[in-house]
C-alpha cells in the first residue's frame, strides 16, 4: 500500500516535471510562431532570407547525409566483418567528434582552411576561399554529424554476425551482390534510423555552423542560424516561425524513431 | 587440447577473410576520418603550439577567460546537479511503473537532442523572460533566471538530460529483481532497497551518463546564448568567448581557449572510463 501511493507520486512528479521543462518550450515555440496570426506566419516563412536560409539547409543536408551514409556502412563493415590490430582505437576516432564541442569543431576548421589556417597560404595562392562559405558549412556539418550512422550501424553488425554473408561468399556471390541481397536487407531499419538522426542533426546544426559561415544573410545562412539573426533583429514572430519548422522536424524525428524501434524490436540509441 | 581450440579457431580466422571488402572499407574509414575529422584537430594543435607557452598562459589565465570558465563550470555543475535528480527519477518511472501516456513520455526524452539547440535557446528564454510563462510568476517571487548563472543552467539541463535518462535506463531494464524481492521478504523497506541494492548496481551507468551531461554542458552554445546575456566577466560562457575572439580575429585566443575545452572534454572521457572500470571491477570483485 505505502509503496503503491509512492510509485503514484513519483509518476505524477515526472509528468509534471517533464511537461513543465520538456514539454513546455516545445509549445512556446509555436504559440510564439502563430502569436500575429496565420498571414503573419506565412508571410515570415515564405520571406526571402528565410526562404534561401531554408533551401541552404536542404541542400547541406542532401549532401552530408548520403556521404556519412557511406562512411558509416564502411566503418560498420571493417570493424564488424574483420580482425584487425587497432579495432579498439578505430573505434574511440570514430566516436570523436561526439565528444567534441561544435564550437570547437568549427575552431578546427578555422585553423586549417582559414586566412590564418595551416592551409590558409596555400588556398590564397590557389585562389580559393573555403571558410565562410556553403564548403565550410558542409564540411563542419560532416565531422559533427560524422559517427551518426555508424553508432547504428556497428552494434546491430555485430550482433547478427557474418554467417550469413560467408555462406553467400562460398557459394560464389560478389561482393556487392553480398552486400546487396544479404547485408542491406538485414540493416536498412537501422541505416535509415541513422540517416533521419544524421539530417535531424545537420540540419539543425549551430554552434559549428555559426563559426565557420560569416552569417552573410541571403547567402551562407541555414535556417538555425536564421532564426539567431531574426530574433537579434527583434523580429520575434519571425524568429519563431523559421524556429517552428526546426521543431516540426524534430518531432518527426521522434515519431520516427518510435516507428523504427518497432520495426527493429529494440531499443534504439540517440 | 591446444590443438582442439586452435582448430576452430583457425577455421574461423580463414573465414572472416571469405568475406570481400575489406581494402575498401578500411581505406575509405582512414582516408575520410583523416580528412574530415584528425586533420582539423590536429590544425588547432599545431596552432595552439605555435603560440608558445608563456603567451598561452597568458591567455588561459586572463580574468575574462577564468570567469569565462568559472561561469561555464559553475552552471554545468548545476545543470549536471539537477538532472542527477530528474534524469534518475525519469529513468525510474519509465523502467519500472505501468501507466498511461508512457511511450510518449519515454518519447519526450528524446526531445532535447532532437531539437536544434538554437530553438531550444530561444524557446527557453521566450519562457522564463519577464513577461514569459515562467519568468513572470517567477519575478514575482524575486527570482529571475534569464541573464543569470541560474538560466544558463536552465539550458545546459535542458540540453543534457537524456544522456543521464538514456544511460541509467537500459542498466536498470537489464537488472534482475531477484535480489530485491529477497531484501523485501527479509523486510527491507524500499528506500534501504533503493540504496543498498539498486543504487550500487545503476552507480557505474547513474556517473557514465553525468559525466556525458556535464561534458555536453561545457561545450554547450546554441541553448546557452539567447538565456545568458552574455555579460563578460559575469554571463559569458567559454564557448562563447571563443566565438567572440574569432570575431576579433584574435585567432591565438580563440584557439587557446578552444583547447582548454577539447582537453576538459577528453579527460572527462578517460575520468567516466577510468571510474567505470573501477567500479564493475569492485562490483564483481563483492559478488
Amino acid at each position: 500500500m505505502h509503496s503503491r501511493r509512492g510509485a503514484q507520486a513519483l509518476v505524477i512528479i515526472a509528468v509534471v516535471l517533464t511537461a513543465l521543462l520538456i514539454v513546455t518550450p516545445l509549445i512556446v515555440i509555436f504559440a510564439e510562431a502563430f502569436a500575429k496570426g496565420w498571414a503573419v506566419y506565412v508571410a515570415n516563412i515564405t520571406a526571402p532570407d528565410t526562404r534561401h536560409a531554408i533551401l541552404l539547409t536542404v541542400l547541406v543536408a542532401i549532401v552530408v547525409v548520403p556521404v556519412n551514409m557511406a562512411f558509416g556502412l564502411a566503418v560498420a563493415w571493417a570493424i564488424t566483418r574483420f580482425r584487425f590490430p587497432g579495432k579498439k582505437l578505430l573505434l574511440t576516432l570514430v566516436e570523436v567528434p561526439f565528444s567534441v564541442s561544435p564550437i570547437v569543431a568549427g575552431v578546427t576548421y578555422i585553423m586549417l582552411y582559414g586566412g590564418q589556417g595551416l592551409l590558409g597560404p596555400l588556398l590564397n595562392a590557389w585562389d580559393l576561399q573555403i571558410m565562410f562559405s556553403v564548403p565550410a558549412i558542409i564540411l563542419v556539418t560532416l565531422f559533427i554529424t560524422s559517427p551518426f550512422v555508424a553508432r547504428e550501424l556497428i552494434p546491430l553488425m555485430q550482433a547478427q554476425g557474418s554467417e550469413q554473408e560467408e555462406a553467400a561468399a562460398t557459394l560464389g556471390a560478389s561482393g556487392w551482390q553480398i552486400f546487396r541481397r544479404v547485408t542491406l536487407p538485414n540493416i536498412q531499419w537501422a541505416l535509415l534510423y541513422g540517416a533521419v538522426l544524421c539530417s535531424a542533426r545537420a540540419i539543425g546544426e549551430f554552434g559549428g555552423v555559426s563559426v565557420v559561415s560569416g552569417n552573410v544573410r541571403g547567402e551562407t545562412n541555414t535556417l538555425p542560424l536564421q532564426v539567431e539573426l531574426l530574433y537579434h533583429d527583434y523580429n520575434t514572430a519571425g524568429a519563431f516561425a523559421a524556429a517552428s519548422t526546426l521543431a516540426l522536424i524534430a518531432v518527426v524525428t521522434l515519431a520516427l524513431k518510435a516507428f523504427f524501434e518497432s520495426r527493429a524490436g529494440h531499443r534504439a540509441t540517440v | 587440447m591446444a590443438v582442439s581450440t586452435a582448430a576452430p579457431e583457425a577455421a574461423r580466422v580463414k573465414a572472416r577473410r571469405v568475406l570481400p571488402g575489406f581494402g575498401l572499407a578500411m581505406g575509405t574509414t582512414l582516408a575520410y576520418l583523416g580528412v574530415i575529422v584528425l586533420l582539423p584537430l590536429a590544425a588547432l594543435l599545431l596552432k595552439s603550439a605555435e603560440i608558445g607557452p608563456a603567451r598561452l598562459v597568458d591567455i588561459v589565465t586572463a580574468p575574462r577567460t577564468l570567469a569565462a570558465f568559472g561561469v561555464t563550470v559553475g552552471a554545468a555543475a548545476l545543470a549536471t546537479l539537477f538532472n542527477a535528480v530528474y534524469g534518475l527519477l525519469m529513468a525510474w518511472v519509465l523502467v519500472r511503473y505501468r501507466f498511461p501516456g508512457k511511450r510518449l513520455l519515454d518519447a519526450l526524452m528524446d526531445l532535447p537532442f532532437a531539437l536544434p539547440t538554437a530553438v531550444a535557446g530561444i524557446a527557453l528564454t521566450a519562457l522564463f523572460a519577464r513577461n514569459g510563462w515562467f519568468g513572470a510568476p517567477l519575478e514575482g517571487a524575486g527570482i529571475k533566471v534569464v541573464h543569470t548563472i541560474v538560466g544558463i543552467a536552465v539550458a545546459m539541463a535542458f540540453t543534457s538530460v537524456p544522456f543521464v535518462v538514456r544511460t541509467v535506463q537500459p542498466v536498470l531494464e537489464d537488472l534482475s529483481k531477484d535480489i530485491e524481492e529477497a531484501a523485501a521478504t527479509l523486510g527491507a523497506y524500499p528506500f534501504t532497497i533503493f540504496r543498498r541494492v539498486i543504487f550500487p548496481a545503476i552507480l557505474p551507468a547513474f556517473i557514465t551518463g553525468l559525466s556525458l551531461a556535464f561534458a555536453r554542458s561545457l561545450g554547450e552554445f546554441g541553448a546557452v546564448i539567447f538565456i545568458a546575456g552574455n555579460l563578460p566577466m559575469q554571463t559569458e560562457i567559454a564557448a562563447l568567448l571563443i566565438f567572440i575572439r574569432l570575431e576579433e580575429y584574435d585567432y591565438p585566443a580563440a584557439a587557446a581557449i578552444a583547447m582548454v575545452l577539447l582537453i576538459a572534454a577528453f579527460v572527462m572521457l578517460l575520468a567516466t572510463n577510468t571510474v567505470q572500470f573501477w567500479l564493475t571491477r569492485h562490483a564483481r570483485k563483492e559478488s
